[in-house]
């Protein structure tokens, strides 16, 4: 067995969750399992050490940032609304939802939300810009010690310097999204759930 | 008086069919068929249960609970670091001698990070598998909410079958067999002539005991490549039960540490009739130490192969871990066994974390049955050239495919301890390859392809357990 929720997900959250991410009623129960797996101290929280307990994860070089995603603001534990809500960032769009009701507010898995899930892995001080150190800082993560600060800070100019438009040395998010139109984000930040 | 005599008959009455049925064919080693025949009814309730399960969900209109047993996302097959950043790409100029970074890069990372959080490989090894039909035990079950009368009075009967006739029964033989061995390897110890046919008779019989005090029914298979003397066997571990289920079929040495109260007493027991080795737990960690004690035992070819657990520690039986060197660097013949329980009948695997041992015991004997496979791979040794890493995940490799396992590389230590910082930095390097668009050092990439550490298996220290 290979996690017995302490207390079972009640319909009308489950109906709340689907309402809100998108998922399925058996993807939701399934991913409660998983969530109650990670969560050893069985408190429906999860923190940050539950994540860094996951060995793929811990070996990831952006791996804190991810997590970081998980958490709101300020906050050191995660309940399992909230782990659901960063997870629908990845779920994948299909195409019976983009000729939904214009007016109803953005699904969470749309290109946009994607988009601003990865400018928000940049953007650490969440002032809606990447700064140069920031930028710095992310690419310092993901090469380890393998490159010097001097090639580091040329790779990070030159790429301020491709994207930036209003030259104000800073990505925003709309020169973000001008940079990636070309990448097929839809497929790229999307895990294939099961049914 | 009358009652008094009622109790006194039913008590020989129970001990005799206990004798009859149970203790003397496991003395002779015959055995009746009843465990077979058990087994068999049982798969069929089971069916039955899980089947009422499932009509009654329908008839409430609630949803079942499916266990993930075919994942929870789809994963892609591993493909390298280089390959998946180049398809972010695009394929366009990949071969730039300066170093070239692109933002999307990071959609790699962030996609793989987020699907180890919802699935990974290792974490899962350490909790026991979900099962598709259900056994009648609640450990077992995440739907059982009252769906059908039938079947709750079902699996109260059950208790009362597991609890109340079951359980009993078992202890009284588990007592037995070891309160057998106790007494037996002591009387055996002093008559030094027969000594080491008679203790192997002594020890087989005591373990027969003890298989049954489990209800384990196990099936060997290619007992022709049985571990011989002079060699070392090693298999891998779910439980400490593996010890029994591979002792009832042939006579090992054992490797372990030694420990107190009961479980010393035993210990101390089987050393006086055959040779086995105890380390204390300072010695442990000194690695010269143990090789040597385990050197020493394979070289003199009277005594019984040793039986190690090269993965240090308990998985659940769905995967084999990374394996450590330590019993092949001894450099003599490895008999590889390969055990797969089958969960249907109760889950053998141990989760140290969760359970403590007497509570698993417990556990154990309460279940229906233990149901495993044993099959004896046939005999390897270290080749030309080949260091004792590579050995070890070949026979690694071969005991996961008998068994069908999952063959990972991970070490089983993850249960308790971090992952090294070495393997960050492998990504890490990797990446920065990319970046910088070493052409040369493509050839080197491709040993270290999908992704998942190999390891600088050197630096890592382990500790030779048992």
């Amino acid at each position: 067995m290979g996690s017995r929720a302490s207390t079972l997900l009640r319909e009308e959250e489950i109906e709340e969750i689907k309402k809100e991410t998108g998922f399925s009623h058996s993807q939701i129960t399934r991913l409660y399992s998983r969530f109650t797996s990670l969560d050893k101290g069985e408190n429906g929280t999860l923190s940050r050490e539950d994540f860094q307990r996951i060995p793929e994860l811990a070996i990831n070089p952006l791996g804190d940032r991810i997590i970081n995603a998980f958490f709101p603001e300020g906050e050191d534990q995660v309940n399992f609304r909230g782990f659901m809500r960063t997870l629908a960032h990845f779920r994948p769009i299909e195409d019976n939802e983009k000729s939904k009701n214009p007016t109803a507010s953005e699904p969470l898995n749309s290109r946009t939300n994607k988009l601003l899930f990865a400018f928000r892995l940049y953007d650490l001080d969440r002032d809606d810009k990447i700064s140069r150190d920031e930028l710095l800082q992310v690419l310092r993560m993901m090469v380890g010690v393998n490159i010097s600060d001097e090639q580091l800070g040329s790779i990070a100019d030159r790429t301020i310097q491709e994207a930036d438009t209003n030259g104000d040395n800073s990505i925003s998010f709309n020169e973000f999204i001008k940079v990636l139109e070309k990448v097929d984000v839809e497929q790229k930040m999307s895990i294939r759930f099961l049914h | 008086i009358s009652t008094l005599l009622c109790l006194g008959i039913s008590i020989t009455v129970w001990f005799t069919l206990l004798f009859v049925f149970i203790i003397m064919p496991a003395v002779l080693g015959v055995s009746f068929g009843i465990r077979s025949f058990y087994m068999r009814t049982l798969l069929k309730i089971f069916e039955w249960a899980t089947l009422r399960m499932e009509l009654g969900a329908k008839e409430k209109n609630q949803e079942l609970y499916k266990p993930y047993t075919n994942g929870i996302i789809a994963k892609e097959p591993p493909s390298s670091l280089q390959q998946e950043i180049q398809e972010l790409r695009g394929s366009a100029n990949s071969l730039r001698s300066e170093p070239e970074f692109e933002m999307a890069d990071i959609f790699y990372f962030c996609r793989r990070g987020v699907e180890s959080i919802v699935d990974d490989e290792v974490t899962k090894r350490f909790s026991a598998q979900e099962l598709k039909s259900w056994n009648l035990l609640t450990r077992s079950n995440y739907n059982f909410r009252h769906i059908s009368l039938r079947l709750t009075v079902l699996w109260g009967l059950g208790i009362l079958i597991r609890y109340g006739v079951l359980l009993p029964l078992r202890v009284t033989l588990a007592v037995t067999g070891i309160c057998l061995l106790l007494v037996l390897t002591t009387l055996v110890a002093f008559l030094p002539n027969a000594e080491s046919y008679l203790s192997e008779k002594v020890h087989l019989m005591c373990y027969r005991i003890c298989v049954r005090a489990l209800t384990a029914i196990i099936t060997y298979h290619n007992r022709e490549n049985k571990p011989k003397n002079g060699g070392i066997c090693v298999a891998n571990h779910t439980t400490p039960i593996d010890v029994i289920i591979l002792a009832n079929d042939g006579c090992y040495s054992l490797v372990g540490q030694v420990h107190g109260g009961l479980m010393g007493m035993v210990q101390r027991a089987m050393v006086k009739s055959s040779s086995h080795i105890w380390f204390e737990r300072s010695e442990v960690k000194d690695r010269h130490l143990v090789a040597k004690r385990l050197g020493d035992h394979v070289a003199d070819k009277t005594k019984q192969p040793i039986l190690v657990f090269p993965e240090g520690t308990c998985i659940n039986n769905t995967s084999v871990m990374m394996f450590k060197k330590g019993s092949f660097e001894i450099g003599c013949t490895v008999y590889p066994v390969a055990i797969k329980y089958d969960p249907r009948f109760g889950d053998a695997f141990w989760n140290s974390s969760k359970f403590g041992m007497v509570s698993y015991l417990l556990r154990m004997m309460s279940s229906w049955a233990i149901v495993c496979s044993v099959w004896y791979l046939p005999p390897m040794n270290r080749e030309e050239g080949e260091d004792a890493v590579q050995f070890a995940n070949r026979v690694k490799a071969a005991i996961a495919a008998q068994g069908g396992l999952v063959d990972l590389i991970w070490d089983g230590g993850l249960k308790r301890a971090k992952v090294k910082d070495v393997f960050k930095e492998e990504q890490q390097k990797l990446y920065s390859k990319v970046l910088v668009g070493d052409s040369e050092d493509q050839m080197e990439d491709k040993r270290s392809e999908d992704g998942t550490p190999e390891g600088d298996e050197s630096s890592k220290d382990p500790a030779e357990g048992q």
